[in-house]
C-alpha cells in the first residue's frame, strides 16, 4: 500500500452534509429528475389505486334481510301521487307540500316541525370570509323578507335508544315548481321513514329533512344546520325584523307549535336525489357525490358501505364523477397502452407482479381521478352534503337514476323497492356503528367507485414535485455567496445580502393580500358586469402594485449596488422559490388537490425563470430556448389564463375574461382556501417571476 | 279551608295506615295500568316491603330481604334510590305532572343517590363501599361511581336537599335481564307467583321505556323498601280504525296472565287508571264521569272485560269536573286467572298533564375545541292554567331548580352563563335567586352547578347557555370505544312550587301503599311530591388520538435507540489516528464519486470491507470501470434470473 502523505489532511465532513452538498451542486439535474418522477408518479396513480374495503367491522353491511317491502312502496306511490296532484291543482304548492309532508310524518308517529329560514343573498364580505360565518348574523338584517323557505323535518326517536346520536336523511325539493323526480325522492324518503318508525332495532334517532330548495339546495340545508348547531336565542327587536315575521299561514294550523327540535350528535347524513332517466344503460345507476368544501371528504367507509350494498345487494351500477373529455384523449390511451404493455411484461417475468391494468381501465381511472382532484381543488362542495362537513358530519349525496321512465306508476314499484332497500341497509349499517366513523381514510382520491388512492401514495408524487424548490433555492444562494467571497472588494455581510430580496418578496406578497381584498371594494361599484368587474380588478391590482412601489421603492432600485447584477436576480429567485415552497407545503395540508395542481403550474415556472437579458450572453440556441420556455410558462401561469385555457379545453373556447370573475366569486362565496392560495401565493410568485424575467 | 281540612283528614288516614300494621313485616304488590295518549300503555309495578326497626322486631326476617337489611345497617343509609333505565321518558306525550312520571321517569342508564346517617367526613368512604356492594348485588358496574370524577354532592339542587347526599349517574350503562333477576330476587315470591309473574322478559324489554327502581327509606320506625318497575308498551293489536285507541288486555301486552296473588303479600291489586285529561275529554264527549264510575264494565266510551271490585275517585277541591278515576281489581278475591282487557268504543284524543316547563338540553358549536351547553325551558299550558289561579297577574313567579354535573373534560366557564328569556338577554342576578358552583378539577372532580331561578309565569321560553372548552385527555384516560364521544349525564330540573300529590277517596280502609305514595312523598324530609324532570344525556365528541399511535411510537423509539447505540459503538471502536492516516492515503487518489459509491455498494454486497483499488498504471481506471460494469451486469442478470425462476 503506497502511502503518500499530503501536507494537510482534509477531514471528511459528515455523510448527510456531503449528500446535501452533492445534491445542491447537481441541482439542475436533481430537479429535472425529481420533477419528472413527480409527474410520473401522478400519471401512475390510477395504477397504484387500491380496491376499497369496509374497514370498520361494526358496520356489517348487508348482514340483515331488508324489511322494506311492497307495503312501503305503496305508501311512497301514494305520496308521489298526492304531491303531483297538488302541483297540478293549486298554485300555492309552496305551503301545500310541507303541510302534506307534515301530516304524513305525524301520521307515522314521528315528531314533526317546520323550519322557516331566510334565503341569504351571498355577498363577498372580507370580514365574513376570514372569520367564517360568525358575522353573517349581523349582515342578515339586509335579507329580503319575502325570500323565505320552509323545511319540513321529522324525527323518529329510537324506542330504546338514549338519543345521543342521530342519522339524517335529506331530500331537497323545489317547493314552487316540483318535478317528478323530486316527488319520487320525497316518496322514497317518506317510505323509508315510515318503515323506521315501526322497526325496533333503531339505536340512533332518525331525522328526515325535506329541504325546500327553491333558493338552492345548499342554502336550505345549511340554514337548518346552522339553527341546529348555532341557534340564536336573542331576537333583535328592530322594526325591520317585525315586518319580516312570518304571517300565520295555514302550515301552523296544527295543535303543536313549530318548535325547533333536536336529536343529539349527528353520526352521518345521506342526501337522496332521484335524477332523470338515463336511457343508455340497462341498469339503474347510483351516483355518489362526496366532495365537501375545501376538498374535505367524508370517511371512505361511508362510501364503501353504499357501494357494497348497491352493487352486491341491489344490483345497481355505481358511478362517481368523471371528466368526460378525458375519455377521448388519445395521449391518455397511449399511456394506458404503454402501462398495460409494461404490466404484461412484468407479469410474464413473475406471475406475482400484477400491477398492470388494461388501457380502458386506465383511461377511466384517470378521468375519475382528474374529476376527484378538480372537485377537491376547487373547494366548492358538489352538493348539499357539503353543508354537513362544516360541522364534522360525514355526508354523501346519493343520486339514483332509474333505467326506465318513471312517469308510469307501474314502473315505480321496483325502483322504490331497490332504492328503499339500499337506504335501509345503509342506515342500518350506520345504526350498528358504536363509534363515529374513524377507521377508514379521510384523505383520499377516488379513481373509481371502488378504487381509491390514499394519502400515503399520492403524497409521494407531490413531495417529488416540490422537492426541487428548496434544493434550487439553496444552490442559488450558495452560488451567490460563493461568487461573493471570491470577488468584490466591498462585501456586505452575508446576512444583509438577501435582505433586499426578502423585502421585495414581502412587498409582493403584501400586494397579493391586498388584491385578495379588492373584490369587496369592487362590490361597491354601481351597475357592474362580470367583465367590467374583472377589468377593474386587474387595473386596480396593477395600480396598487405601482403605488406600493412608489411608496416603498421599486425592486430594481438598489440603494447601492453591492452585488453584481448576476447575483441580484439569483438571490431574488432563491427567496421567491423558498416562499413558494413554504406556501405549497402549507396548502398541501389545507387542501391537497389544490397544492397538487398548483405545483404542476408553479414549480416549472419558478424553476426556469431567469432574466431575458441573459439569453444574449448564453449560447444562442440554449438562451433562446430558455427565454421561450420562460415566457410560455409565465403566460400559462397567470391565473386567469390558466383558468380560461382549462375551461376552453373542457367546454370549448369562446369564454370571456369575465368568466374568471364569476369563478373567483364562486370561490370566495364558498370560503374556498383555493382563492386565498391563488391571491396570496400564486399571483405574487407569478409577479416575482416577471420581475426576474425583466431584471436588468 | 275545606281543602286544608281534607288534607288533614288524609294525613290522619295515612297515619292510621302507617300505624295500623305496627310490629310486623309487610309486603304488598300492586300494578297500575294507564293508557297513554300515543296509543301506548303504561304499566307500573309497585312492590313494597316494610319492616319495623330491629329494636322492636328483632333481627329475624321472614319477608324482608336480608341483603338489603345488611346494606342499611352497614352503611347507615337513611335514604337511597337506585334506578336502571333503558329508553327515554317522553315528557311531552306521556306527561310530566303526575306522581308516576315525576318519580319514575329516570335518565337512561344507572342513577344512584343516597343519604347517609354518618358524620360528614365519612360520607365519601361510605359511598364508595356502598357502590361496590350494590355493584355486586345488581350485577352492574355501579362501582364506577366510586371515583370522585363521577359523583357529586348536591345540597340545594337535587330534591332531598340534604348535606350528606351523594349523587351519581352512569349514562352509558346497558340495562338488561341480568339486572332484573337480582332485583326480582328481593321479592318474597320472586317472579314465581303474584304480579311479578307477568314479567315476561321479551315483552317487557321490547317496550319504549323500561325503568326498574329500588328505593330505601330507613327511619327509627323501620325500613321501607320500595321496588318499582315502570314500562311503556305498545299493544300488539291493530285497531280497525286509525282514530280509535288500540284495545288491549294484560295477556296481549305481557304475553302472560295473572295466575293469582303472591301468598305472602298483604294486598295484591291491579289498578286501571284514567287520568284527569282523559276523563275531561270523555266528559266532553258526553260520557258522564258518574257514569264511567258506575258502569265501569261497559259504558259508551270503553269496555272493561272484568268488572272492577272498587272504583276510586280523586278528591280535589280546585277542579271538580275532571278528576282521575281508578278501577281496582283485587287479587284477593277468588279469581284464578285475571285478564283485564280494555276495548275502546269512541275515539278519544287527549294530552297528559305537563310540567310547568318542558326542558331540553343540547350542545351547540362544532369542532373539537369548544362549544356550549344550552338548557332550553319551554313553557307548557300548565303555567297558564294552574299557576294562573295561584297568583294574579304579573306577580306570579315560578321557582325552577337546575342541577347539572359535568365531567371534568368538559370545562365549563361559569362566568359565561347567559339567561335569555323570550329573546331578551337578562341580567343573571335578576333571574337567578341562588347559585352554587363547584368548578371541576382535572381528573379529580366534576363541575357542579346548582341554580335556583325564579321565572315569571308568563315566560314562554328561557334559554340558559354556558360555554365550555373541551379538554385534552391523557392517552390512558380514554375509555374503551372513545371514538363514540363522551357522555354528559342528564341535568335535573325540579319545580319546588309544584305538588303532584293526588288524593283518592277510598271507601274501604284497606290502605294501598301505591295510593299512599301518590298522596305523600316517600321520604321524610319533603313535604310534597315536587315535579322532577330529567334532560337528555349529551354526547360530546372529543379529540381522540389515533389509538394505533403507541405502535408507531414504539417503532420510532426503537429506531432512535438503534441509531443511538450504533453511533455510540462506532465512536467507541473508532481509531482516530488510523483514520487520519487512511485519509491522507486517499487524498492522493481521487476517484469520481459515482464509481466510488458503486464500489462501496458492491463491497457491501460481497460482504468484504471496501478496499480502494490500487492504481499502478494510468490505464487502470478504464479497465477497472469496465470490470465494474461487467460485474454490475452480471449481478443484475443473476438477480433477474433468480427472480424469474424462483420468485
Amino acid at each position: 500500500m503506497a502511502e503518500k502523505e499530503s501536507e494537510d489532511p482534509k477531514l471528511k465532513p459528515r455523510l448527510l452534509v456531503r449528500i446535501g452538498v452533492f445534491i445542491i451542486s447537481h441541482s439542475a439535474f436533481v430537479s429535472v429528475v425529481c420533477f419528472t418522477a413527480g409527474i410520473l408518479a401522478l400519471i401512475l396513480l390510477p395504477v397504484l389505486a387500491k380496491n376499497t374495503y369496509v374497514s370498520e367491522n361494526a358496520l356489517m353491511p348487508g348482514s340483515d334481510n331488508p324489511m322494506f317491502s311492497g307495503h312501503e312502496t305503496m305508501e311512497a306511490k301514494r305520496l308521489v301521487k298526492d304531491i303531483m296532484s297538488i302541483k297540478r291543482k293549486s298554485e300555492d304548492a309552496g305551503t301545500e307540500i310541507p303541510r302534506v309532508l307534515a301530516h304524513r310524518i305525524a301520521e307515522s308517529g314521528a315528531e314533526v316541525y317546520h323550519h322557516k329560514f331566510h334565503a341569504q343573498k351571498n355577498q363577498f364580505d372580507a370580514l365574513d370570509f376570514f372569520s367564517g360565518s360568525s358575522y353573517s348574523s349581523m349582515t342578515q338584517e339586509k335579507h329580503n323578507c319575502n325570500a323565505h323557505g320552509v323545511n319540513s323535518v321529522g324525527i323518529i326517536r329510537a324506542p330504546q335508544g338514549d338519543g345521543k346520536e342521530a342519522i339524517v336523511l335529506v331530500t331537497p325539493y323545489n317547493s314552487t315548481n316540483i318535478q317528478l323526480c323530486e316527488a319520487l325522492s320525497l316518496g322514497l324518503a317518506y317510505s323509508i321513514f315510515s318503515l323506521f318508525s315501526r322497526v325496533n332495532w333503531l339505536a340512533k334517532d332518525i331525522i328526515w329533512l325535506a329541504a325546500d330548495s327553491r333558493y338552492g339546495e345548499y342554502v336550505s340545508v345549511s340554514a337548518w344546520l346552522k339553527d341546529y348547531h348555532n341557534p340564536v336565542f336573542i331576537s333583535s327587536h328592530n322594526l325591520d325584523n317585525d315586518i319580516c315575521e312570518f304571517e300565520d299561514n295555514p302550515i301552523t294550523e296544527d295543535r303543536t307549535p313549530d318548535i325547533f327540535r333536536r336529536a343529539g350528535t349527528m353520526a352521518a347524513a345521506l342526501v337522496l336525489k332521484v335524477a332523470d332517466t338515463e336511457k343508455q344503460n340497462g341498469k339503474d345507476t347510483l351516483s355518489i357525490y362526496a366532495e365537501a368544501s375545501n376538498g374535505q371528504m367524508p370517511n371512505l367507509d361511508l362510501i364503501n358501505v353504499v357501494h357494497y350494498l348497491a352493487v352486491h345487494r341491489q344490483g345497481l351500477r355505481v358511478k362517481v364523477n368523471k371528466i368526460l373529455v378525458l375519455f377521448n384523449s388519445s395521449w391518455l390511451k397511449v399511456i394506458g397502452e404503454i402501462l398495460e404493455f409494461i404490466g404484461k411484461i412484468a407479469k410474464g417475468l413473475n406471475p406475482k407482479w400484477q400491477f398492470g391494468i388494461s388501457a380502458a381501465d386506465y383511461v377511466e381511472g384517470t378521468a375519475t381521478l382528474a374529476s376527484s382532484i378538480y372537485n377537491q381543488a376547487l373547494g366548492v362542495p358538489t352538493g348539499s352534503h357539503g353543508a354537513f362537513r362544516d360541522y364534522q358530519v360525514d355526508a354523501i349525496t346519493l343520486e339514483i337514476s332509474p333505467k326506465l321512465d318513471l312517469s308510469n306508476e307501474a314502473r315505480q314499484s321496483e325502483f322504490f323497492l331497490r332504492g328503499g332497500r339500499l337506504i335501509e341497509g345503509v342506515v342500518r349499517s350506520v345504526n350498528n356503528l358504536l363509534e363515529k366513523f374513524h377507521q377508514s381514510f379521510f384523505l383520499y382520491l377516488m379513481t373509481g367507485p371502488s378504487k381509491f388512492v390514499s394519502v400515503g401514495v399520492y403524497m409521494i408524487g407531490f413531495a417529488l414535485l416540490i422537492a426541487p424548490l428548496p434544493i434550487v433555492a439553496a444552490s442559488l444562494y450558495s452560488e451567490a455567496s460563493k461568487q461573493d467571497s471570491t470577488s468584490g472588494a466591498h462585501v456586505p455581510p452575508k446576512s444583509r445580502m438577501w435582505l433586499h430580496a426578502a423585502k421585495t418578496v414581502f412587498l409582493v406578497h403584501l400586494w397579493g393580500t391586498l388584491v385578495s381584498l379588492l373584490p369587496s371594494l369592487i362590490y361597491q361599484l354601481p351597475n357592474r358586469t362580470a367583465l367590467t368587474s374583472m377589468l377593474s380588478w386587474v387595473s386596480l391590482s396593477f395600480l396598487t402594485l405601482l403605488a406600493l412601489y412608489g411608496v416603498l421603492g421599486s425592486p430594481y432600485s438598489y440603494p447601492s449596488r453591492p452585488l453584481s447584477q448576476n447575483k441580484e436576480w439569483a438571490i431574488l429567485k432563491s427567496v421567491m422559490i423558498a416562499f413558494a415552497s413554504i406556501g405549497l407545503g402549507t396548502m398541501s395540508i389545507i387542501n391537497f388537490a389544490t397544492a397538487q395542481i398548483a405545483a404542476l403550474l408553479i414549480v416549472p415556472m419558478c424553476l426556469i425563470s431567469r432574466p431575458l437579458k441573459l439569453a444574449d450572453r448564453d449560447k444562442r440556441f440554449r438562451g433562446l430556448m430558455f427565454a421561450a420556455c420562460n415566457i410560455v410558462l409565465l403566460f400559462i401561469g397567470f391565473p386567469p389564463v390558466s383558468f380560461l385555457m382549462l375551461k376552453g379545453w373542457s367546454d370549448g373556447f369562446g369564454n370571456s375574461v369575465g368568466d374568471f370573475w364569476n369563478w373567483a366569486e364562486s370561490l370566495w362565496l364558498w370560503n374556498s382556501a383555493t382563492y386565498l392560495y391563488l391571491m396570496m401565493i400564486h399571483l405574487p410568485c407569478w409577479v416575482l417571476c416577471i420581475h426576474v424575467l425583466l431584471h436588468p | 279551608m275545606a281543602f286544608l281540612r281534607l288534607i288533614q283528614f288524609f294525613t290522619l288516614l295515612v297515619l292510621f295506615c302507617l300505624n295500623g300494621s305496627k310490629g310486623d313485616e309487610e309486603f304488598s304488590e300492586e300494578l297500575l295500568l294507564r293508557p297513554l295518549p300515543d296509543r301506548k300503555v303504561l304499566a307500573h309495578f309497585h312492590f313494597e316491603n316494610k319492616v319495623p326497626s330491629a329494636e322492636t322486631h328483632g333481627r329475624h326476617y321472614s319477608l324482608f330481604p336480608k341483603a338489603i337489611y345488611q346494606l342499611v345497617e352497614k352503611f347507615q343509609i337513611r335514604e337511597m334510590e337506585l334506578s336502571f333505565t333503558q329508553g327515554r321518558w317522553n315528557y311531552e306525550t306521556w306527561g310530566g305532572f303526575d306522581p308516576v312520571s315525576s318519580s319514575n321517569a329516570k335518565p337512561p342508564g344507572v342513577e344512584l343517590w343516597a343519604i347517609f346517617n354518618v358524620p360528614l367526613d365519612q360520607v365519601d368512604v361510605t359511598w364508595k363501599s356502598l357502590t361496590h356492594a350494590l355493584s355486586g348485588l345488581f350485577c352492574a358496574s355501579v362501582n364506577f361511581l366510586e371515583s370522585t370524577t363521577t359523583y357529586s354532592a348536591p345540597t340545594s339542587g337535587f330534591p332531598p336537599y340534604a348535606d350528606n347526599l351523594r349523587y351519581g349517574a352512569l349514562p352509558r350503562e346497558a340495562v338488561c335481564t341480568e339486572n332484573l333477576t337480582p332485583w326480582l330476587k328481593l321479592l318474597p315470591c320472586r317472579d314465581k307467583a303474584g304480579l311479578a309473574s307477568l314479567l315476561d322478559r321479551p315483552s317487557i324489554y321490547r317496550g319504549f321505556y323500561h325503568s326498574q327502581r329500588l328505593r330505601l327509606v330507613s327511619t327509627e320506625l323501620g325500613i321501607k323498601l320500595e321496588q318499582t318497575l315502570t314500562i311503556v308498551l305498545q299493544p300488539g293489536y291493530k285497531s280497525s280504525s286509525k282514530l280509535l285507541q288500540p284495545s288491549w288486555s294484560i295477556s296481549s301486552i305481557f304475553g302472560r296472565k295473572v295466575s293469582g296473588k303472591c301468598a305472602l303479600a298483604k294486598t295484591s291489586t291491579i289498578f286501571f287508571a284514567l287520568d284527569r285529561a282523559l276523563v275531561f275529554e270523555l266528559n266532553k264527549l258526553g260520557v258522564k264521569s258518574e257514569k264511567i264510575g258506575v258502569e265501569a264494565a261497559s259504558n259508551p266510551a270503553f269496555e272493561l272485560s272484568v268488572i272492577p271490585d272498587k272504583v276510586i275517585k280523586e278528591v280535589n277541591s280546585s277542579s271538580s269536573e275532571s278528576l282521575s278515576i281508578l278501577y281496582g281489581f283485587s287479587l284477593d278475591s277468588s279469581y284464578d286467572i285475571l285478564d283485564i282487557g280494555l276495548t275502546w268504543k269512541l275515539p278519544v284524543v287527549w294530552s297528559s298533564p305537563q310540567a310547568p316547563f318542558h326542558a331540553t338540553r343540547f350542545l351547540t358549536g362544532s369542532g373539537n375545541e369548544r362549544g356550549s351547553i344550552v338548557i332550553l325551558l319551554r313553557s307548557t299550558e300548565y303555567s297558564a292554567g294552574v299557576m294562573g289561579g295561584n297568583a294574579a297577574g304579573d306577580g306570579c313567579k315560578l321557582q325552577v331548580v337546575i342541577f347539572q354535573a359535568v365531567p371534568w373534560y368538559v370545562k365549563l366557564y361559569f362566568h359565561t352563563l347567559q339567561v335569555v328569556i323570550d329573546g331578551r338577554l337578562e341580567i343573571v342576578t335578576e333571574v337567578v335567586e341562588k347559585i352554587r358552583v363547584a368548578p371541576s378539577e382535572d381528573r379529580v372532580s366534576l363541575g357542579v352547578m346548582e341554580m335556583v331561578m325564579r321565572l315569571p309565569c308568563s315566560v314562554k321560553t328561557a334559554a340558559l347557555t354556558i360555554e365550555f372548552d373541551k379538554g385534552f385527555l391523557h392517552i390512558d384516560d380514554y375509555p374503551p370505544d372513545a371514538n363514540q364521544g363522551f357522555d354528559i349525564p342528564s341535568a335535573v330540573i325540579s319545580f319546588p312550587d309544584t305538588d303532584t300529590s293526588t288524593y283518592y277517596l277510598e271507601e274501604n280502609t284497606t290502605c294501598s301503599s301505591l295510593l299512599l305514595k301518590f298522596q305523600l312523598p316517600g321520604n321524610v324530609t319533603q313535604e310534597k311530591n315536587t315535579v322532577l324532570s330529567y334532560t337528555e344525556v349529551l354526547l360530546v365528541p372529543l379529540a381522540t388520538p389515533d389509538f394505533s399511535m403507541p405502535y408507531n411510537v414504539i417503532t420510532i423509539t426503537c429506531t432512535v435507540f438503534a441509531l443511538y447505540f450504533g453511533s455510540l459503538l462506532n465512536v467507541l471502536r473508532r481509531r482516530v489516528g488510523e483514520e487520519e492516516r487512511f485519509l491522507k492515503a486517499k487524498a492522493g487518489r481521487k476517484i469520481p464519486l459515482v464509481p466510488l459509491l458503486l464500489n462501496k455498494l458492491l463491497a457491501k454486497l460481497r460482504g468484504r470491507p471496501y478496499e480502494p483499488t490500487k492504481s499502478s498504471s494510468p490505464s487502470s481506471p478504464s479497465s477497472s470501470s469496465k470490470k465494474l460494469i461487467l460485474k454490475v451486469i452480471l449481478v443484475a442478470g443473476v438477480a433477474v434470473g433468480w427472480h424469474y425462476y424462483y420468485g
